[in-house]
């Protein structure tokens, strides 16, 4: 479910690293929590993202939630089919969803994100 | 039930409402000339008079209103408008009253306001308030730049507002759009502002604390004091959302709990019209430290004159055309003025007493995230229909057929397909009832049929809406192209 090599926060993002490169979407758990995603905002190429900094927001039917960058980077794209296509979101969450790719500036940070084991853990934990 | 159609699919060419006398005088070509005449309107509907009265009175019978039934929206506080208070705002002095006549002619109207003011600071405790905000979201935002306002005057650059997770979403709206950082205060077992979280959150860099009293869960606030303390120690300023003040009203004030500045909804709690565009009204109250920085003009009384006051300086400025939506503030001091402060407080009681029938009634059944005693409303969760498939959108558009309002859905955010229900003090306990039955009924039909609920509503004028396709494509304009695709 849970793709292995990609790291996972508490607030539902993952990320998947190549080099310094960052590729950051939301979880299968925080698609389905949300509902059908109506529109994703994304922040411009080039912004600075402190860790835990707002990136964007997602508007679904149900609510609009905003989206955090789990580590420190500089944007240097954005998924422009989502401008198109949100659903691709909730569709395929861990692929053709990604949000964000950065230029990751501490790889600590990531590091110390969780494991897909620890995901699935820290998800079963959750009280609903 | 016949569809009714759009009223470009009931245009013939030629029809029109009225006919013109024959021009008697020479046509001169230069009427137009000066204005503009949009030329992108593409097929103008043209009908008769009488198909034009009868296809928008068609239409309003499909719509649902309080005074058709019940109406539990959470937070929304959707009560019964009396009508006396319409009877008072159609009075010709207040009617026909023009906002720009000289003051000495407005000497009444102004009166209204002022007494409406001071009404509304001893139902508070607040200091001041004014009367120019539209409705509650201008009202924070209003709320928001007084404080920026006079950190600024001291000098103090602060640069975040903290907000609980179970904040209305407009909370963070109001403080983003007033360039603020949001922070979220996380909520205790108890469903209340964690105070750990709150006091590690504070610091000489936060502007305010944005707090709902009772919060949206309908849980009061117990600690207040000691957030409010919290906040301030920290030289921040407390704000609250008045959204709720319906649990409150008569009973406690939030002048008295330290709060430094206050959104009232005249619109929820005082009764005025509300869904259909209401219009609003928003007042904002504030403690003496924030008062120079409120909106002018002020209403301001001096000796037995009532008088706009545009004498101040540090004032935030106007936020509103003239002095707010003023045939509203009257309708709100017909209100007070009718129920008196026993009145007043009869309506906090009553309201607790109704939302604790239901919770009581329907707790055994639907599930509860929080224990905590609740005021004026209580958030059930849809976690025990997981099995069955269904979720709180299903039982809110089968409660349709059961011709209820369905309450506030999925919010607060952090109670699981949450259903919040707020019944004012307006119904009767028969009223009540029907509706504890109904949302009985849906629960057994949610484990016996659930595909029942899932294909509802099934006795509405349109069945179940596509809400996805509505947010993602929306067509907001009929053209000539779409003829025949109604």
């Amino acid at each position: 479910m849970y793709p292995e090599e990609y790291r996972y926060s508490k607030d539902h993002e993952w990320i998947k690293v190549e080099g310094d490169l960052g590729t950051i979407g939301i979880t299968d758990f925080a698609q389905k929590q949300m509902g059908d995603v109506v529109y994703v905002e994304m922040p411009d190429i080039g912004t600075e993202l402190g860790h835990h900094q707002t990136i964007g927001v997602i508007e679904s039917v149900k609510a609009v939630s905003d989206i955090y960058s789990p580590t420190a980077g500089e944007v240097v794209e954005v998924n422009e089919d989502l401008n198109k296509s949100p659903e691709l979101v909730n569709e395929d969450p861990h692929g053709k969803g990604w949000i964000i790719k950065i230029k990751i500036k501490k790889s600590s940070e990531v590091e110390k994100m969780m494991s897909y084991s620890d995901y699935e853990k820290f998800l079963s934990g959750l009280d609903e | 039930m016949i569809r009714e159609p759009l009223i470009f699919v009931l245009s013939e060419k030629g029809k029109r409402a009225c006919l013109l006398p024959v021009l008697d005088v020479d046509e001169k070509k230069s009427v137009t000339q000066g204005i503009t005449v949009r030329k992108n309107i593409k097929g103008f509907p043209q009908v008769s008079e009488v198909e034009v009265v009868r296809h928008f009175t068609r239409l309003s019978t499909t719509n649902y209103c309080v005074d058709e039934g019940f109406y539990p929206l959470g937070s929304c506080t959707m009560k019964y408008n009396p009508k006396i208070n319409e009877k008072v705002a159609g009075f010709e002095g207040f009617l026909v009253a023009h906002p720009l006549a000289p003051e000495e002619m407005n000497q009444g109207n102004l009166e209204v306001l002022k007494l409406t003011e001071d009404l509304l600071c001893e139902i508070t405790g607040m200091d001041k308030f004014s009367l120019q905000p539209s409705a509650g979201a201008q009202g924070e935002l209003v709320g928001m730049m007084m404080i920026r306002a006079c950190l600024e005057s001291r000098g103090e650059q602060r640069k975040v507002v903290l907000i609980p997770d179970s904040a209305h979403g407009t909370n963070p709206s109001s403080a983003h759009l007033c360039g603020y950082k949001v922070r979220e205060i996380k909520s205790n077992s108890r469903g209340t502002v964690d105070l750990q979280d709150l006091a590690a959150g504070m610091s000489e860099d936060v502007a305010a604390f944005m707090v709902t009293n009772p919060n949206t869960l309908g849980v009061f606030e117990s600690d207040i004091k000691e957030i409010t303390r919290i906040v301030h120690s920290e030289g921040g300023f407390v704000y609250m959302d008045g959204a709720n003040m319906n649990a409150l009203i008569g009973t406690s004030r939030p002048g008295d709990m330290d709060v430094d500045v206050i959104h009232l909804n005249l619109h929820k709690t005082f009764s005025t019209p509300h869904g259909g565009g209401g219009p609003g009204s928003g007042p904002v109250g504030v403690k003496e430290v924030l008062a120079p920085f409120l909106p002018k003009p002020h209403i301001e009384k001096r000796g037995e004159r009532y008088y706009f006051d545009y004498d101040r300086p540090q004032s935030i400025g106007q936020v509103k055309s003239f002095y707010g939506n003023f045939l509203v503030v009257v309708r709100a001091l017909s209100y007070i003025l009718s129920l008196g402060p026993e009145g007043l407080k009869e309506i906090s009681e009553i309201a607790v007493l109704n939302a604790n029938y239901i919770r009581k009634s329907l707790e055994d059944i639907y599930h509860l995230k929080y224990n905590s005693p609740t005021l004026h409303e209580c958030v059930f969760s849809d976690l025990f229909l997981k099995d069955f498939g269904v979720s709180n959108l299903d039982v809110a558009k089968r409660l349709i057929d059961y011709n209820v309002h369905p309450p506030t859905m999925s919010f607060p955010l952090i109670v699981h397909g949450a259903l919040m229900v707020e019944p004012t003090e307006t119904e009767s306990k028969r009223d009540l009832d029907l509706f504890i039955d109904a949302m009985k009924k849906i629960a057994i039909e949610a484990e016996k049929n659930p595909e029942l609920l899932k294909s509802a509503p099934h006795l509405t004028y349109v069945r179940r809406l596509n809400e996805t396709t509505a947010a993602r494509n929306p067509i907001l304009k009929w053209t000539p192209e779409s003829k025949g695709k109604e």
